[in-house]
């Protein structure tokens, strides 16, 4: 450890707010580094740290039990733990995080790890309709599981995105019949763009799903004892249903923020490339970091833009950097440069995506072919080489990673195994940002540290 | 690269296909590894680093169509139409179909246990056995008839083809048309066998796959010799090296005898240390690729060492040691991509069971002969016999 941090290291406290996947990375990586201070971790559920993605996968199903998903601790972990109390304010002049039962925590240097909740259905009357859920921590699923083991006439998920769709998957599997319901031209159209959302399309229907595009849900409607019974879309149908899944996308937990001086709003904590946090004025603090879902970071591949990535990489690997900087001198300090990463699971098929693809106007098939579907697919912007993303190809992906890492050009012209007979460049067909919908796993929230409004991005078409 | 390494380093890889090198090679695949990648006189471009060949196996501009397809390389080989000398997208559907007819769970475990079991049983009033004629050899024969579904009174007649077969793989004079009759009268066989369960399904692999839409016979049988091939000679020498690999280590021998569990990290750093398919030259660049500060043409055959990245130091700490609970164990013995190893799992615990059957029963065993005499082949490399001295059976 630096001399710079010798006394923080030896007697500092940390406070790390977010007792989840990041929080408790970041808890672990402190120590590894050899942090011998004190160590505090705040958690709004009751439950110690658990993997969130076999919520919407094995759990569903009744593969694996709910508490299975605990995330194995390092033993020696030396934390205090506060779960169960939410945190509900940040003092950043006198240091201190104010906990929902009036206690207060003063820190040395304080970890901001709330992640995001799923976004509720948005009238509250029909949200809390017995049958109406979301799926976002442990407590959902069990009672999602609930309402499928009870034998529903007709599950409806509102939003194909990752999330909507795993979940639509899983209810396929258990033989229920489902309705998926989504306002763009796809499903997964936010974050793999149109023209491979039409693959997954074609997979959900393959597997029975009735999915129902370019429609919205306008209300859903209840029986006389308070369970949801019927939806009415905005195409004049009417749905006979018991259960509505409402998978709108994510957001960001950063109320408790609010006038705390930090540059922190609805699209998240913005923090520079080494995790250290922004004031409202742009300018990065010294002891507020922040990591995982919750943070929004300029990235250096991608044109410095500030990127909030929803990965289980990106939590592990953004923790571990932002642990690392909280013990380290500015000279030594690193930024977190990892390619985003991601999977899904789901209608039998595996979905792995590197770098970026919302950032990609063009797409093209280099390996194998959609109809199976079994490909790879990159994406392009401005002549470069910006994300790839295969169904059942996962192992190539490394290299494709390297490729993205290189900036490699867009479309590539070599010649490799599996590859398609034309390969023909498409248009990405990425939804108009301005088109409120499912939520893409990485979200775009522009240049500026200070953004904090939940302003749409102009049309793409706009831009050029 | 120096001007020095670029002409000794041919020498190296002669020197190691030297049988007079055969039974301890890894000196010179340490001296190998100092020119990471090379161009043999040849033409074609030997790896021996652990990160280089990593990046290699995962690289689509890399395929095996030019130069796979037969026997002879890889893991055995396959004969034509197998999946292991095919590239994507042909290889994928294969081998998905293979996959979902091969059963390679824990549920295989009791009977690969029962019949090395017997085979042990067999050694009783014996004090000198053969680990390979006498129980290595055996066994793998044993566990793929029951995986592909040949029943079991046909198995004695599948021992002496796959004998004739694989000694194919290791070449002596005289033995060819020995080798092409027995693979005829297999052939012959299975197809047989593949049209009874046509009309007649029943269990394993080979019934299976004639089940499936778009399969012909002659599709099956070149699977089911695949399997059988390939998973034949590399499994008796994983075993034996096994062996050997003990009674150099007495003291994990003991432990193995008392701590059954240990089978599997031991099993796992054998594939590293004594890994059964040393080289695999069946790799050719599909367009120009650059790999650890070399450029490799289009066109170029490439051979990767995987024996020598397995001991990378650069990869595992204190590779030359033999330790069964080293960490972060990602070793090449099963390859990595997609031609990592179809049978891995049923490999791993057929190794895992005779060794820890072998350790448990064989009271006082003794290597005899140190090293043991090697098979020529240095690709699939192992003892052609492995004689040890036993104080009895328990």
């Amino acid at each position: 450890m630096s001399p710079a941090n010798g006394a923080f290291g030896a007697n500092g406290h940390v406070v790390i707010v977010g007792a989840s996947l990041a929080g408790l990375r970041a808890a672990e990586a402190l120590r590894e580094g050899g942090f011998q201070g004190r160590l505090t971790l705040v958690g709004d559920e009751p439950y110690e740290p658990y993997d969130r993605p076999p919520l919407s996968k094995q759990v569903l199903t009744g593969q694996a039990a709910p508490e299975s998903t605990a995330l194995p601790r390092a033993s020696g972990l030396d934390a205090e733990w506060r779960l169960g109390t939410p945190a509900v304010g940040l003092d950043l002049a006198g240091k201190r995080v104010r906990l929902a039962d009036g206690d207060e925590l003063g820190f040395d240097r304080v970890l901001i790890a709330t992640g995001t909740r799923a976004r509720p259905w948005p009238n509250p009357e029909e949200a809390a309709l017995v049958g109406v859920v979301t799926v976002r921590g442990r407590d959902d699923t069990v009672r999602l599981r609930h309402e499928l083991a009870a034998g529903p006439r007709r599950v409806l998920v509102i939003g194909a995105g990752f999330t909507g769709s795993e979940i639509a998957s899983a209810c396929r599997g258990l033989g229920l019949p489902v309705t998926v319901t989504e306002r763009a031209a796809t499903p997964l159209a936010g974050a793999l763009g149109g023209t491979i959302g039409a693959v997954a399309a074609r997979l959900q229907r393959e597997y029975g799903v009735d999915l129902r595009c370019g429609v919205s849900v306008t209300s859903l409607e209840g029986d006389d004892a308070g369970h949801v019974r019927r939806a009415h879309l905005d195409d004049g149908t009417t749905l006979e249903i018991d259960v509505a899944v409402v998978a709108l996308g994510a957001q960001r937990n950063t109320e408790w923020l609010r006038n705390s001086g930090l540059g922190a709003g609805p699209r998240g904590v913005a923090c520079d490339a080494g995790c250290r946090v922004f004031d409202m004025y742009g300018i990065v603090t010294d002891d507020i970091f922040a990591a995982g879902d919750v943070a929004r970071s300029p990235h250096p591949l991608f044109g410095f833009e500030f990127l909030a990535l929803e990965h289980w990489s990106n939590a592990i690997e953004q923790a571990e950097v932002a642990a690392h900087n909280m013990l380290h001198a500015e000279s030594e300090r690193r930024p977190y440069l990892h390619v985003p990463t991601f999977w899904s699971f789901q209608f039998g098929v595996s979905i792995k995506s590197a770098g970026v693809p919302p950032l990609g106007d063009q797409v093209v098939i280099v390996q194998g072919s959609a109809d199976e579907p079994r490909f790879v697919a990159l994406y392009g912007h401005h002549g470069r080489t910006v994300a790839a993303v295969t169904f059942d190809q996962g192992k190539w992906l490394e290299f494709y990673v390297n490729q993205i890492e290189g900036a490699a050009p867009f479309p590539p012209q070599y010649r490799n195994v599996a590859q398609p007979e034309s390969r023909q460049v498409l248009q990405a067909e990425f939804p108009d940002p301005a088109l409120p919908t499912e939520g893409p796993m990485i979200v775009r929230t522009g240049h500026s540290p200070t953004e904090r409004a939940w302003t749409l991005m102009p049309a793409r078409g706009g831009r050029r | 690269m120096t001007e020095q390494t670029t002409t000794s380093q041919p020498g190296v890889l002669a020197q190691i296909l030297d049988y007079a090198n055969r039974a301890d090679p890894y000196p010179l695949y340490a001296q190998l590894r100092k020119s990471p990648v090379f161009r043999a006189p040849n033409g074609s471009y030997v790896v021996s680093t652990y990160r280089e060949i990593w990046a290699l196996m995962h690289d689509p501009r890399i395929g095996v169509g030019a130069f796979g397809g037969n026997a002879g390389a890889g893991a055995g080989g396959g004969g034509p139409g197998s999946f292991i000398g095919m590239d994507p997208p042909a290889h994928d559907r294969l081998r998905r179909l293979a996959t979902s007819h091969f059963e390679q769970t824990e549920a295989v475990r009791p009977d690969m246990v029962r019949t090395a079991s017997e085979l042990i049983d067999n050694m009783r009033g014996k004090h000198q056995i053969d680990v390979v004629d006498d129980f290595a050899y055996p066994l793998p024969v044993t566990v793929i008839c029951q995986q592909l579904g040949v029943p079991h009174e046909d198995e004695p007649r599948f021992h002496p083809w796959a004998e004739a077969i694989i000694t194919q793989l290791d070449p002596r004079p005289g033995q060819e048309s020995a080798a092409a009759q027995a693979s005829a009268e297999m052939n012959q066989y299975m197809a047989e066998l593949v049209e009874r369960y046509r009309s007649e399904p029943g269990a394993g692999l080979l019934s299976g796959l004639a089940a499936e839409e778009g399969m012909s016979t002659q599709d099956v049988v070149a699977t089911g010799r695949l399997l059988l091939i390939a998973g034949h000679e590399t499994t008796v020498n994983l075993i034996t090296n096994g062996m050997l690999t003990l009674l150099r280590h007495p003291d994990i021998l003991e432990r193995l005898r008392h701590e059954e569990e240990l089978a599997i990290p031991l099993v796992e750093e054998l594939l590293r240390y004594e890994p059964p398919v040393q080289i695999n030259p069946k790799y050719s660049a599909l367009d120009d690729v650059e790999v650890g500060g070399v450029a490799i043409p289009k066109g170029s055959r490439i051979v990767l060492a995987l024996a020598a990245a397995n001991r990378d130091p650069n990869r595992f700490p204190d590779p030359d040691r033999f330790d069964p609970e080293r960490e972060d164990n990602e070793h090449l013995g099963f390859f990595t991509g997609i031609h990592y190893c179809f049978g891995a799992g049923l490999a791993r615990q057929e190794a895992q069971v005779a060794l820890t059957e072998l350790a448990r029963r064989l009271e006082n065993p003794r290597l005899l002969q140190d090293p043991p005499p090697y098979r020529q082949n240095p690709t699939l490399r192992g003892p052609r016999h492995l004689p040890i001295e036993i104080d009895g059976v328990g």
